[in-house]
C-alpha cells in the first residue's frame, strides 16, 4: 500500500482514471443502438476492468488480481463478445436496439443515478480511506448504469449486456479492496459464465417459439393459458 | 527581455499556425486516403488548392451585399485571433495576459454568426438550412464547452488559457476523472465545431446533409480559399487546444530559449499527428449520423461534463 | 454641501417635473407633436448628463422632501449612486427614443403623445423615490402611462387583447408589491412608517423576510418578464408605437430590476440568508433559456426582440441572484463582481435593444410590415437601418467585442467563481445554470442571426419590403447615437463599471475598482482578465493584414452572376428578385430548434398542410407555439375569471331584497373585520 494516497500520486490516479472509464463506457453502453456496437463496447470494458485489476494487482503487490486480470480478459474481453455476436449472427437478430424509454433520458437518468452513488457513498465511507471512496462510488455508478440497462432496452440481449456491466461494476469494487481474496472472484466471473449460458440457452428457446427477443412478449404470453 | 522573447514566440507562433492549417488538414485527407486503400494526395495539396484559388476572381450573386464580400475576411479574422491565443510549442506569448477561454469561444461564435449571415444574403434555400443547421449545432455545443471550461476553471481558478496550462503541467491535479469525462466532452464540442464526421461531413456535396458546405456554396475564387482556409485554421486550433489542455507537456515555459522551443516543436507536431490520425480513424469508421441525433450527441457531452463538475465538487469538498 | 454636488438632483428633479408638464402640453397641444418630442428629447438629455456628472462626482447620496403624498405626509425622494445608473440608462434611452419620436407622426404616434414624456418621468419617479408611497405611486403611473400606449392601436383586436393582459399582469404586479412594502415598513409613531430610511433601520426576519421575498420577486418579476410572468411581453411590447415599446423593454424592464435590487439588497439588508439568492437563479436561468428560445420562434421583429428581452432579463436576474448569495456568504467581492456584472448587462442591454426596437420601427415604417415573412432584402434600401441593427444584434448575440459580450463575461466569470458557496446541492445548481447560461447566449445568437438573416438579408418576400424606404434623418441619428454608445460601452466596460462602483460599494461592500480598468476588466485582483481594446484592435490588425495580402497577392475585382435557385423553375418577370418563396424563412429556419428544443420546452408544434394531387392549392406550413406558462398558469385563470365575471353578471339580475341583503352582509362583514382589527 502507497504510505500516502491523493491526487498527484500516480498508483491512485491510475485507479482513479480506470474507474472513470468504465463508467463512461456504461455510459457508452447506454448511448449505443446498434447491437452490434453494444457488445463491442462491453467488450472494452471487459479490457478497462482488466486493467484496472492488474493495475491493483501491481499496486497492492498481489499476485492474484493478475489471474483475475486475466480471466476478465478471457472471458469478457474475448470470449464473452465472441460468442454474443456469433449470436447475433445466427440468429439474425434484429440489429437496432428497442428501447423503453428514450436515450437521452436514459442517459440524464444515468446522470442523476451517478449523483446518488455519490451522494450515498461518500458520506457513509468518511471513516474510512480518503480516496478510496471516490472509486467506491465510480463503480457503484457502473452496477447501478447496468441497472438501467437492463430496465430500459427491450431486447433480452441487450439486457444480458447490461446484466453484465453491472458485474463489471462489482468486480471494479471488489479489485479496489486490497486484500480480496480471489476465490470470491473466480466465483462471480463463473456465475456470470453460468448465467451467459442459461441466457444463451434462452435466446435458442425464445427464438425458436416468438422469433423475437422482445422480453415483453413473454408477459403476454403468460396471460394466455388461463 | 522576457518581453521580446514573448513577442518573438509569438510571431512564431502565428506564422507556425497559418503555415500548418492546411498541412494538417491534408495530413488528415492523405490518412483517410490510405486508410481506404487508396494513395491519396499528397497532405500538400490543400496549399496548392487554396493557392489555386486565390488566384481565381470570385463571382458574385447578382443580389450579393457588402456583408457578403467582407464576411470572409470577418470570420478569417475572428478565428485568426482565436488561433493567435491558443498557445501552441511555448507558453508565456504575449498574448497570454488576454487569452481567455471564453473570449476564445466568442471569437470563434463570432466567426460562426458571421459566415450564417454571409449565408443568408443572397436568399437560397442551401444558405438558409446550412445557416439554420449550424445555429443549432451552437445552440448544443455551447453549454457542453461551458461545462469543460467550468470545470478547468475549478481547478485552475481562471480562465485564462496560459495560467490553466501552466497549473496542468505542474501535475499538482494528476489523472483525474474530472479531467478524463472533460476531455470526451471536449472532443465531442470540438468535433461539432470543425464540422467533422459524425456531426457533418466537409466532402460531402450531397446537398441535403451539407451544413458548413451549404453555407458557403455561394462563394468562389479568393473569398473561397478565405474561408476554406479559416476551416482548416479552426481544425488546427482545435487540435492545438486539446493538445494543449489534456495533454499539457512538451511546450515550453515561459521565458524559454530556442532550444525548448525546438522541443516544444516536436511535441506539438507529434500531437497533433496522432490526433490527426486519430480524427482519420474515426471519420473512416464512423457514418455521418442524422442532424436530429446532433443534439442528443452534445446534450450527451453536456451530461458529461456536467459530471465532471460534480465529481470535482466531490473531491474538492469532501476529500 | 457645494453647489456642483447639489446641482445633479436638484436638474434631475426639474427634469421629472418638465416631463410631466409636456405630458399634460400633449393632451392640450396634440399638433405640436414635434415641439414635445424635442422638447422631451432636450429634457432627457439634460437628465442624462446630470445623472452622468452626479456618478462621475462619486454620487454623494441626497435626499429631499416634496410637500405631497398621503396625507399627513411629504413624499421622499433621494438620489443616490443606485438611482443615479438607472437614471442614466433611463435618460440616454429616453433621448435617443424622443429623437426618434421627432419624425413619427403616424396617427397612434399621436395618441401616445401625451402619455410618452409622463411614462419618462414615472419611471424616474419611481427611481427617484426615498419611501414606499413614491416608489408605488411612480411605479404605477409607469404602468398605467405604458398601458395606455399599448393601446394606441385600439382598432386592431389583438391590441386590445395585449394592452388587456398587460393590465391584469401590472394589477397583480401593484398586488403583490404593496403588501411587500407594508411588510418592510416598521411601525412608527403615526402608524406605519414609509420611509426607506426608517425601513432599513429595521431588516425584515424570519417568515417576513420570506413573505417580501416572494411578493417582491412575483410583483417586480412580473414587470421585469421573469420566468412564469413572462407571457406578456411578447404581446403587450409589440403592441406599442416602437419608440414606446423600446423603452418599455430598454428601460422599464430595468426599473423593476432596480425595484428588485432596491428592496431586496438595499432595504432588506446584508443579513439574509444563504438560499436568498436560489428563486432568482432559477428564474434567471428558466427566462434566459424559454426567451431565448422564444426569440427563435416569433414571427413577429417586435415579439423577437421583446422574447429577447425575457432572456436578457434573466441573465440579469442571474447576476442578482448570485450578487445575494455571495453576499449572504461573506464574499463581498464575488458578491460585488457578480452585481457589477448585473448592471453593467443592464445598461448594455437597455442600449442596444432600444436600439434595436428603434431599428425594427424603422424597418415597420420603411417596409410596411414588422412580419419577417413579409420583410427581407432590406439592407438593399435600408443600409443605414441595416448597420446599426447589425451593431445591435452584435450586442444581442454577445459576440466581442461588442456591449454584450464584455457584461456576458463578467457574468460568467461570477457564476465560474461560484461554487466558492454552499454545499454539493448548491454547487451543482452553479453549474446547471453556468450550463443553461451558455445554452440561453447560444440561442441568442440564433436569434440574431434570423432577425438580421431573414428580415435585412437575403430577397425581398413582398414588392413593398423591395421598396423600403431608409429611417427617417431624426430616426436616423437616434439609431446612429445608441449605436455609438453601444460601441463604447463594449469597448470600455472598465469605466462604466467605475460610473457603478460607488452602488457597489454601498450594497455588498466592495467595489469593482481594482478589477477594472480602461483597458481590461478581470474577476480578481491579481487575475487577467478580458480586454476588449486589445481583441478589438487585435481583430482590426488581422482584418487589415488579410485585406493587404489579398491586394497584393490575389487577383482584383469580381464578376456578378446569377446565384444557383436549388433547381426552381426560373421566376417570371414580374419577379425581379426571383421568387421569394424559394428562400429560408423566419419559421423554416427556426426548425431545427424547434423540433429539438421547441417541442420540449414549448410545446411547439408544426403541421404540413400538403393539398391532395390535382389540387393545385400550396402546401402550407402551420408552425407555432402554446407556451407552458400560459397553458398551465395563464388558462385556468383566464377561465376563473370568466366564471367570475358570469357569475357578477348574474349580480345585475337581482331583486332588490337580495340588492339589500348583499349589501347589508357586505357591511356587516366588513364592520366585524374592523372589530377583530380594533380587539387586536
Amino acid at each position: 500500500m502507497a504510505p500516502h494516497l491523493g491526487f498527484g500520486v500516480l498508483d491512485y490516479d491510475a485507479a482513479h482514471m480506470l474507474g472513470g472509464a468504465a463508467l463512461v463506457l456504461s455510459f457508452a453502453l447506454l448511448y449505443q443502438r446498434r447491437v452490434s456496437a453494444v457488445i463491442n463496447t462491453y467488450a472494452l470494458q471487459g479490457w478497462v476492468l482488466a486493467a484496472a485489476a492488474a493495475w491493483q494487482g501491481f499496486v497492492q503487490g498481489e499476485a492474484n488480481l493478475y489471474l483475475t486480470a486475466l480471466v476478465a480478459v478471457a472471458a469478457k474481453g474475448i470470449v464473452i463478445p465472441v460468442a454474443l455476436h456469433r449470436i447475433v449472427r445466427r440468429l439474425e437478430i434484429h440489429r437496432s436496439i428497442e428501447t423503453a424509454l428514450g436515450i437521452f433520458p436514459s442517459m440524464i437518468l444515468g446522470v442523476g443515478l451517478v449523483a446518488l452513488s455519490i451522494l450515498v457513498v461518500v458520506p457513509t465511507t468518511l471513516a474510512s480511506q480518503a480516496l478510496t471512496r471516490e472509486d467506491l462510488a465510480l463503480a457503484l455508478s457502473v452496477v447501478l448504469l447496468g441497472l438501467l440497462m437492463m430496465i430500459t432496452r427491450r431486447n433480452a440481449l441487450t439486457q444480458v449486456v447490461g446484466f453484465m456491466s453491472l458485474e463489471n461494476g462489482l468486480i471494479l469494487a471488489a479489485v479496489g479492496v486490497a486484500g480480496m481474496p480471489l476465490i470470491v472472484e473466480l466465483s462471480v466471473a463463473f456465475l456470470v459464465m453460468v448465467a451467459f449460458i442459461v441466457f444463451g440457452v434462452f435466446f435458442f428457446r425464445i427464438r425458436e417459439r416468438f422469433e423475437s427477443l422482445d422480453v415483453g412478449r413473454l408477459d403476454r404470453l403468460g396471460e394466455l393459458p388461463r | 527581455m522576457s518581453l521580446f522573447l514573448a513577442l518573438v514566440t509569438q510571431v512564431l507562433h502565428i506564422a507556425l499556425m497559418l503555415a500548418a492549417a492546411p498541412l494538417l488538414t491534408g495530413l488528415v485527407r492523405w490518412l483517410k486516403a490510405r486508410l481506404l486503400g487508396r494513395v491519396g494526395a499528397s497532405p500538400l495539396q490543400p496549399w496548392r488548392d487554396l493557392a489555386r484559388l486565390a488566384r481565381k476572381q470570385p463571382v458574385l450573386a447578382e443580389n450579393a451585399t457588402m456583408l457578403f464580400e467582407i464576411a470572409p475576411v470577418v470570420q478569417f479574422a475572428a478565428i485568426g485571433v482565436a488561433a493567435l491565443l491558443v498557445p501552441s510549442f511555448a507558453l508565456g506569448m504575449a498574448s497570454a495576459p488576454v487569452a481567455d477561454l471564453l473570449v476564445i469561444a466568442g471569437l470563434l461564435t463570432l466567426a460562426r454568426c458571421t459566415l450564417a449571415l454571409a449565408a443568408m444574403d443572397i436568399g437560397t434555400g442551401f444558405g438558409g438550412i446550412g445557416a439554420s443547421r449550424e445555429m443549432m449545432f451552437g445552440v448544443f455545443a455551447e453549454p457542453a464547452l461551458l461545462m469543460v471550461i467550468f470545470t478547468l476553471t475549478l481547478l485552475a481558478g481562471t480562465t485564462n488559457l496560459d495560467t490553466i496550462t501552466e497549473l496542468l503541467r505542474e501535475g499538482s491535479f494528476g489523472l483525474r476523472v474530472s479531467l478524463g469525462l472533460a476531455a470526451v466532452a471536449f472532443v465531442a464540442v470540438a468535433l461539432t465545431e470543425t464540422g467533422r464526421i459524425p456531426i457533418d461531413n466537409s466532402a460531402t456535396h450531397l446537398e441535403l446533409t451539407m451544413v458548413h458546405e451549404a453555407m458557403v456554396l455561394e462563394y468562389s475564387g479568393r473569398d473561397l480559399a478565405l474561408i476554406d482556409g479559416a476551416a482548416m485554421l479552426k481544425l488546427l486550433l482545435w487540435f492545438t487546444l486539446i493538445g494543449t489542455v489534456f495533454v499539457p507537456f512538451g511546450a515550453a515555459p515561459a521565458g524559454a530559449g530556442p532550444l525548448a522551443w525546438l522541443v516544444g516543436l516536436v511535441c506539438w507536431g507529434l500531437k497533433m499527428g496522432v490526433l490527426a490520425a486519430a480524427l482519420a480513424v474515426l471519420e473512416t469508421a464512423q457514418a455521418k449520423m442524422r442532424v436530429f441525433r446532433v443534439p442528443e450527441f452534445l446534450g450527451i457531452a453536456l451530461l458529461l461534463g456536467l459530471l465532471a463538475a460534480v465529481f470535482l465538487f466531490v473531491s474538492q469538498g469532501f476529500a | 454641501m457645494t453647489l456642483p454636488d447639489s446641482l445633479a438632483p436638484v436638474l434631475i428633479g426639474f427634469v421629472v417635473l418638465g416631463l410631466f408638464a409636456l405630458g399634460l402640453a400633449g393632451a392640450l397641444l396634440p399638433r405640436r407633436a414635434w415641439g414635445i418630442a424635442a422638447a422631451a428629447a432636450a429634457l432627457c438629455g439634460v437628465g442624462a448628463l446630470a445623472a452622468f456628472v452626479f456618478l462621475l462626482a462619486g454620487a454623494p447620496a441626497e435626499g429631499f422632501a416634496v410637500p405631497l403624498g398621503l396625507p399627513g405626509t411629504s413624499a421622499q425622494l433621494g438620489l443616490d449612486a443606485l438611482s443615479g445608473f438607472f437614471l442614466l440608462l433611463l435618460f440616454a434611452t429616453g433621448a435617443a427614443c424622443s429623437v426618434y419620436a421627432l419624425d413619427a407622426h403616424e396617427a397612434e404616434d399621436r395618441r401616445a403623445l401625451p402619455c410618452f414624456p409622463v411614462f419618462i418621468g414615472a419611471m424616474a419617479l419611481t427611481l427617484l423615490a426615498a419611501d414606499s408611497f413614491s416608489l408605488v405611486f411612480g411605479f404605477e403611473l409607469m404602468s398605467l402611462a405604458s398601458w395606455a400606449m399599448v393601446l394606441a392601436r385600439h382598432e386592431e383586436p389583438a391590441s386590445r387583447d395585449a394592452a388587456l393582459l398587460y393590465l391584469g399582469i401590472a394589477t397583480f404586479g401593484a398586488a403583490c408589491l404593496i403588501p411587500a412594502l407594508a411588510l418592510l415598513a416598521p411601525l412608527g409613531p403615526h402608524g406605519l412608517d414609509l420611509r426607506f430610511a426608517a425601513m432599513r433601520a429595521a431588516p425584515p426576519e424570519g417568515w417576513r423576510a420570506t413573505a417580501v421575498l416572494v411578493l417582491v420577486l412575483l410583483g417586480a418579476g412580473s414587470k421585469a418578464g421573469l420566468v412564469p410572468l413572462h407571457v406578456w411581453l411578447p404581446l403587450a411590447h409589440p403592441a406599442a408605437p416602437s419608440h414606446v415599446s423600446a423603452l418599455m423593454s430598454g428601460a422599464m424592464t430595468k426599473v423593476a430590476l432596480y425595484v428588485i435590487v432596491r428592496l431586496l439588497f438595499d432595504i432588506c439588508g446584508p443579513v439574509q440568508p444563504l438560499w436568498w439568492g436560489v428563486p432568482l437563479l432559477v428564474a434567471g436561468a428558466a427566462s434566459a433559456v424559454l426567451g431565448g428560445l422564444r426569440a427563435n420562434m416569433e414571427a413577429d421583429l417586435k415579439s423577437v426582440l421583446a422574447a429577447s428581452t425575457i432572456e436578457h432579463v434573466g441573465f440579469i436576474a442571474i447576476g442578482l441572484g448570485l450578487a445575494l448569495t455571495a453576499r449572504a456568504a461573506d464574499l463581498p467581492a464575488l458578491a460585488s463582481l457578480a452585481l457589477g456584472a448585473a448592471l453593467l448587462h443592464a445598461l448594455n442591454h437597455g442600449v442596444f435593444k432600444t436600439l434595436l426596437f428603434l431599428c425594427a420601427g424603422a424597418a415597420q415604417h420603411g417596409a410596411g410590415s414588422r412580419l419577417l415573412a413579409r420583410l427581407g432584402g432590406l439592407i438593399h434600401q435600408m443600409p443605414v437601418t441595416t448597420t446599426c441593427a447589425l451593431a445591435g444584434c452584435a450586442g444581442l448575440a454577445a459576440l466581442p467585442p461588442g456591449p454584450g459580450f464584455a457584461s456576458e463575461w463578467l457574468l460568467f466569470q461570477s457564476v465560474l467563481a461560484a461554487p466558492r458557496i454552499g454545499g454539493i446541492a448548491m454547487q451543482t445548481l452553479f453549474a446547471v445554470v453556468a450550463a443553461l447560461m451558455a445554452m440561453a447566449a447560444a440561442l441568442a445568437a440564433a436569434a440574431a442571426v434570423r432577425l438580421i438573416g431573414v428580415a435585412f438579408l437575403g430577397r425581398p418576400r413582398t414588392p413593398r419590403a423591395a421598396a423600403a424606404e431608409d429611417a427617417t434623418p431624426a430616426a436616423r441619428w437616434a439609431m446612429i447615437g445608441l449605436a455609438a454608445i453601444a460601441g463604447l460601452l463594449g469597448l470600455l466596460p472598465g469605466p462604466v463599471l467605475a460610473l457603478a462602483d460607488p452602488a457597489l460599494r454601498a450594497l455588498t461592500g466592495s467595489d469593482m475598482a481594482d478589477r477594472a480598468g480602461w483597458l481590461a476588466v478581470a474577476p480578481t485582483a491579481e487575475a487577467t482578465g478580458y480586454a476588449p481594446i486589445v481583441i478589438a484592435f487585435l481583430l482590426a490588425a488581422a482584418g487589415a493584414a488579410l485585406v493587404a495580402v489579398m491586394r497584393r497577392w490575389t487577383v482584383a475585382g469580381s464578376r456578378r452572376g446569377s446565384f444557383w435557385a436549388n433547381g426552381f423553375a426560373a421566376a417570371p418577370a414580374w419577379l425581379p428578385f426571383g421568387d421569394p418563396a424559394t428562400q429560408y424563412g423566419g419559421a423554416s429556419f427556426a426548425q431545427p430548434l424547434r423540433r429539438s428544443l421547441g417541442t420540449a420546452l414549448l410545446a411547439a408544434r408544426e403541421v404540413v398542410d400538403t393539398p391532395p394531387p390535382g389540387d393545385t392549392r400550396a402546401a402550407r406550413l402551420d408552425a407555432g407555439l402554446a407556451d407552458p406558462a400560459d397553458t398551465l398558469l395563464f388558462a385556468p385563470i383566464r377561465r376563473l375569471r370568466e366564471r367570475l365575471s358570469v357569475e357578477a353578471d348574474r349580480m345585475q339580475f337581482l331583486t332588490i331584497r337580495r340588492v339589500l341583503t348583499v349589501m347589508f352582509v357586505a357591511l356587516v362583514l366588513f364592520l366585524a373585520v374592523v372589530a377583530l382589527l380594533e380587539a387586536r
